[in-house]
Formats: structure tokens, C-alpha cells, sequence
């Protein structure tokens, strides 16, 4: 089913009552959500997000705006007739229930034509267990199961009754880093197998990146940029986006450009064509920077660390605009034995660069000889 | 860890001791009297051993109309208290405004002295020269018999008894309640929302499970009271309750030990014994059923 957000806008009154001014969860929404798609709403914590996932599962009504689920206007609808499947942050199993009567809870709520006999409950139950396979644990209590456990019998209750659209409130941010990784790899496949549109919500953007097909960038409230992850990521919109996607996240560097020519610090790095003179910031991706002995960028080395496939360089540059001018920057392993003198030369590959307005942080696109 | 330090029993001495001299002693001594016939407290003579203080209080009709009183208490007082104050604080928490004041009026009588809750009683209810009091005010408006709440029938007497104790015991549990029904996660209820669940259906699923432990504790300790009730009968019928046919077990030994009749200690004791039996069975019986419905 296709989901539309039209300039929805949620406002919640102000805490504190001497400030008058409400506080904007959600500004202005405008997104479509394609048929059988898995998105990924991500952006910091307190950016909306999860106000965004309640407005589309209705347990919050927004102040402006619609919500269409197909050409359904729902926005009026309670959450109960939506016929949406949500998973919580803490997945709200029923403690006193088993994980059979977790599972069957949502289609014992079915009344009129809906009404299913036992049998066809019990049937849809372990149908559905099977998909996230947690069969076998159908007489245990959620007290006695794992946190991925829980997770997948979360998902199962949503799952149940065929739900329309299924919303999760950050999935994984309640398991270890081993679990997360098996779990949205899980997420996925029962997504492609059920082909149900689902919402995630969530502040990892390695999470958002590894399995949605679509992932919004969203900062206090506003979308920033919508699109597939390596599109986002390859080509994001403003500084916000391209310092947020990213492990190790991008190096941001104060530069200038000057004569079609990018620097930094006094380094002249890359030839930028149709760009006016001015001040900007330069971010790089630490895959973008190449040890070369005759590099533009010469770098303070600090520290050399290990991964295994590859290395990670951490040296230091005046402009770079952090506290400590660390800049993080990813080589393959081979090139260890370059690295020998306290001081390190980079050359950078222009693709992962971006440089971005010094006022407005919007990007500036320039084109490369 | 050593598990058999000896300066643990070191530690553990001032407890034991005030609760070996206060509460273990006494109550071996109670057994002890039960069986000592015509024990003398003065004299600390009796003249025999055996189950004869049993067979007498048991078959004294006094004994036999305060168990009568008490148990009627008891299967009145406990369930439509406990109803009533879940009633209430279910009432309490769906609403929004004003919640801290009406909190407020609901723990006052909890707070309030219970002699004179009980004057206030006397006023409501007790026939005098003067006026028939104000329960009888709003019977006659309705066009109903005067009747003597407190010197009349038995049933007007044990109503007004009843509606005493759970007007008093009241406060205690909605407050136990409220908060019971506030820590409850709100992310159930979403949850039960999301997925379409009726109200009422919410509130017997989920609500009531989540709270079933303090609901069950107040079960047991309402139970208990209520079977040590004395003080309210005795605010509203006088020291006197056997010739008012309101006596409590409770109320009984106190007569035994102290009363116009008393200094019959070993009736006393037995008696309370009897009480412990009863109360002991009734919990026994409240645990095992609370195992099937109690979800901790």
C-alpha cells in the first residue's frame, strides 16, 4: 500500500507555560511512501521522528496536514481503524500473556464478518511465528525469552493480522551489537517475504542504510532528504545530511575556494569549475583521501589503527573543523608501509568530496575537469 | 562470602530479640493459656488442662454471634471495598482535571481520627428526641419508615457497621490503586490501541493483570482487617456490644479479657486462637487462588 504525507505538521504546547511558542515535532511533512517498500526515517534524537511514526499509526493526531493511505484519507481516523501493525521501542509484550496469546491478541479484537473461529487463530498464530520463526516457543512468557526473542515475537503481533502498513519504533536499539546485525538482516527478509510497507524509525544510520530501500533524513522536524542510501550518501544535500551519514563520519574542513580552486588551509587540492570565489566547507569522506607521497594535503600522523581489511589513518590538520583537527581518513591495508614519517601527504579522490556554502550549508555542486 | 559467620547471629540479635519478647512469646503464651483451664492472671493457678476453654467458647452464643457479625463484615466489607476503590481510581486516572484535588477529598477520610468519623456517623444515623438523623431525613423524602440505625434491627445496625468500615478503608486502597494504575507502562496501552482493542476488553486484559499483585495484596490485608475489626463497632455502638448483637471476634476477647464479664483470660484465649485459625485458613486459601490469577 503507498502511503502519502502531506504537509503534515504537529505541534505540541510548550512545557514550560511563560514560553508561549509551541514546540514543532513534525514541520511540514511532504512524502510518499511507494507500495511494499522498506523506509527508513532517520535523523538525531528529538528530531520528530518517532511523533512522525505515531501520526502515521494515529495514536497522535496532527495539527495540519493529511495522511492517505492509498486514496484513503485517514488522517481522521482512529489508530484502531487504520489497520496498522506497530512494533515499540520496547516492544509492549504483554507480560502476563504467553507468546501464543501475545500473538493471537490483535485477532481476538476482530468483531462482525472478521470474526475468526479458535482454530483459523491458532492457525494464523503459528503461521506467522514460523515467518519469524519463533514456533517453537509459543507456551513461553516474554519474561523468558531473549531480547531478539522478544523482538521477533513484537514483530509477529504486528505481522498477525495482516496489517496494512507496519510501523517500527527503533527496532534494534534494544539488542547487542551481534543481535542487531542478525535482526535487521531478519527485518529485511520478513519484509520481502510478507511485501508489506514498512516505516522504521531510527538514529543509527548504519542501521537505516544496511536495509531500507528509501531512507528520510529528517533534523527537528524537517525532512532533509529522501532517497535511496547510497544515492543520500553519495550525494547529500547539505552539510547536516553528509556529516550524518557516515562511519567513520565525514571530515569537515574549513577551505576556501579561490580561481576555481579548492583550498584548504593553503593547500590548493582540487580544481573546482563555475564556482564563484568564496568561503566554504569542504567535507571528505574518509575513503576519499589516497596516500601519496607529493599529496596536497600534508597531515600531522597521530595514530594508525589495525582493522584487519583495511586501516585507519588519524592525523591531524589545522583546518579541520573540530576541537582536536583529527581528521579520520579509511586506506586499504596494503598501504601500511607508506606510512612511515610523522607527518602524512593525502591526495583526495574528487568524488568524495563535497564542498558546502559556509552560511547556509547548502551544498555547491562544481564539475571537475 | 562465609556463610556461617557467627557475627551474623551478632547482627541479627536486636531484631530477634524485640520480635522474640513482643511476638513470638506472646504467642506461644496465648497457646499455652488455651489449654490452662480457669488460668487465674493474678494468681497464675489453673486447675486443669484440656480443650474445655474451646468447647465453652464455642458454645457461647455471644462467641458464636460476634463470628456470625464478623464473617458478615467480611464478605460485605472486603469485595465492595475493594470494587469500589478500583472503581474510582480507575475513575481517577481517566480524568485529567481537577485529579489532585479529588485525590486529596478521597485520602481525607484516611487521615481522619476514627472516633470521630464516627461521631459523624452517630450523626447521620442515630434517632434522638430531637431528630431522626440525616439518613433517615432523605428516607422519609422518599417516603419511607423512619428507622433506628443504631438501637434498631439487626440488618439497619450491621448496614451501618458495613458502610463505616468501607467508607474507612476506603482512602488507603485507592490511593494503593491510583498509583498501581499509574505505573502501569503506557506503551500497553498504545499497543492495545494500535491494535484495536476495546476498552473494556483493555481494562480486563491488560489493566487488570497489570495490577493484580496490589489488588491481591489488598485482598489479603482487607481480609485481615477486617477480621480484627473492634474499634469501628465500638465508635458506633458503644463498649457494650453484645447487648447490641454488633460484637466482634476481636470485640469478644477484649470483653473476655477486660469487658463487665471479664477476667477470663484463657476464654480469651481461646478464642483468639480460633480467630488465627480462621484468618490462616482464609489466607491459605487466597494464596492458592491468587497463584492462578496474580501475574507478578
Amino acid at each position: 500500500m503507498k502511503v502519502i504525507l502531506q504537509n503534515l505538521t504537529k505541534k505540541f504546547p510548550n512545557r514550560n507555560k511563560r514560553i508561549r511558542e509551541d514546540v514543532v515535532a513534525v514541520n511540514n511533512f511532504n512524502l510518499e511512501i511507494p507500495d511494499g517498500k522498506l523506509i527508513g526515517l532517520l535523523g538525531p534524537s528529538g528530531c520528530g521522528k518517532s511523533t512522525a511514526l505515531n501520526l502515521l499509526c494515529g495514536l497522535v493526531k496532527p495539527t495540519e496536514g493529511k495522511i492517505f493511505f492509498d486514496d484513503d484519507d485517514v488522517t481522521n481516523l482512529p489508530a484502531e481503524n487504520r489497520g496498522v501493525g506497530m512494533v515499540f521501542q520496547n516492544y509492549a509484550l504483554y507480560p502476563h500473556l504467553t507468546v501464543k496469546q501475545n500473538i493471537t491478541f490483535p485477532l481476538e479484537n476482530l468483531k462482525g464478518k472478521e470474526k475468526l473461529s479458535k482454530e483459523q487463530m491458532q492457525q494464523k498464530a503459528y503461521e506467522v511465528a514460523k515467518l519469524v520463526q519463533i514456533d517453537e516457543l509459543m507456551e513461553r512468557k516474554p519474561s523468558e525469552l531473549s531480547g531478539g526473542q522478544q523482538q521477533r515475537v513484537a514483530i509477529a503481533r504486528a505481522l498477525v493480522k495482516m496489517p496494512r502498513i507496519l510501523l517500527m519504533d527503533e527496532p534494534l536499539s534494544n539488542l547487542d551489537a551481534r543481535l542487531r546485525l542478525q535482526t535487521r538482516e531478519e527485518i529485511r527478509r520478513i519484509q520481502k517475504e510478507t511485501g508489506i510497507t514498512t516505516v522504521f524509525v531510527t538514529h543509527d544510520q548504519e542501521e537505516a542504510m544496511s536495509i531500507s530501500d528509501m531512507i528520510v533524513v529528517m533534523k527537528e522536524g524537517v525532512i532533509h532528504q529522501i532517497g535511496k542510501p547510497q544515492e543520500v550518501y553519495d550525494n547529500p544535500i547539505n552539510l547536516f545530511v553528509a556529516k550524518f551519514l557516515g562511519t567513520p563520519p565525514i571530515n569537515v574542513f574549513a577551505g576556501r575556494v579561490k580561481e576555481q580552486r579548492l583550498y584548504i588551509g593553503d593547500e590548493a587540492i582540487l580544481t573546482v569549475k563555475d564556482v564563484p570565489d568564496q568561503e566554504v566547507y569542504v567535507g571528505i569522506r574518509p575513503e576519499g583521501f589516497l596516500l601519496k607521497k607529493d599529496g596536497p594535503l600534508s597531515c600531522a600522523l597521530e595514530e594508525v589503527e589495525v582493522m584487519g581489511r583495511d586501516i585507519t589513518v588519524v592525523s591531524t590538520h589545522n583546518a579541520c573543523h573540530n576541537e582536536a583537527h583529527t581528521i579520520r581518513s579509511i586506506i586499504s591495508a596494503e598501504n601500511i608501509k607508506d606510512i612511515s614519517s610523522a607527518t602524512v601527504q593525502f591526495a583526495v579522490k574528487p568524488g568524495k568530496i563535497h564542498i558546502f556554502n559556509k552560511e547556509t550549508e547548502e551544498r555547491i555542486y562544481f564539475t571537475i575537469d | 562470602m562465609e556463610k556461617r559467620n557467627p557475627k551474623a547471629w551478632l547482627y541479627l540479635l536486636p531484631a530477634m530479640l524485640f520480635l522474640g519478647v513482643f511476638m513470638v512469646y506472646p504467642l506461644i503464651d496465648v497457646f499455652i493459656y488455651s489449654f490452662e483451664e480457669g488460668y487465674n492472671s493474678a494468681s497464675q493457678t489453673y486447675y486443669g488442662v484440656g480443650l474445655y476453654n474451646y468447647s465453652y467458647v464455642l458454645h457461647d452464643p455471644y462467641f458464636l454471634q460476634a463470628v456470625k457479625n464478623t464473617m458478615i463484615l467480611v464478605a460485605i466489607t472486603v469485595p465492595v471495598s475493594t470494587g469500589l476503590a478500583l472503581l474510582i481510581s480507575v475513575g481517577l486516572s481517566s480524568i485529567k482535571p481537577l485529579r489532585e484535588l479529588y485525590q486529596t477529598i478521597y485520602f481525607l477520610p484516611y487521615v481522619t481520627n476514627t472516633l470521630a468519623v464516627g461521631l459523624v456517623f452517630m450523626i447521620l444515623f442515630k434517632k434522638t428526641p430531637y431528630t431522626d438523623g440525616l439518613a433517615n431525613l432523605i428516607i422519609n423524602w422518599f417516603g419511607g419508615e423512619s428507622i433506628d440505625f443504631i438501637d434498631g434491627p439487626y440488618w439497619a445496625k450491621m448496614f451501618v457497621l458495613c458502610f463505616y468500615t468501607i467508607w474507612v478503608v476506603l482512602p488507603f486502597k485507592i490511593l494503593v490503586l491510583t498509583s498501581s494504575l499509574a505505573s502501569v507502562n503506557q506503551s500497553y496501552y498504545n499497543a492495545a490501541k494500535v491494535d484495536g482493542t476495546s476498552k473494556w476488553r483493555i481494562f480486563i486484559k491488560i489493566t487488570l493483570p497489570m495490577i493484580s499483585p496490589m489488588l491481591f495484596y489488598l485482598i489479603i490485608t482487607g481480609f485481615i482487617g477486617a477480621f480484627k475489626a473492634y474499634s469501628d463497632a465500638v465508635a458506633l455502638f458503644g463498649t457494650d456490644l453484645n447487648a447490641a448483637e454488633m460484637n466482634t471476634i476481636v470485640g469478644y476477647v477484649y470483653d473476655m479479657l477486660y469487658g463487665n464479664s471479664g477476667g477470663y483470660p484463657s476464654y480469651a484465649s481461646a478464642a483468639a486462637i480460633i480467630l488465627f485459625a480462621i484468618v490462616l485458613t482464609i489466607t491459605c486459601i487466597n494464596l492458592l487462588v491468587s497463584k492462578k490469577h496474580v501475574h507478578y
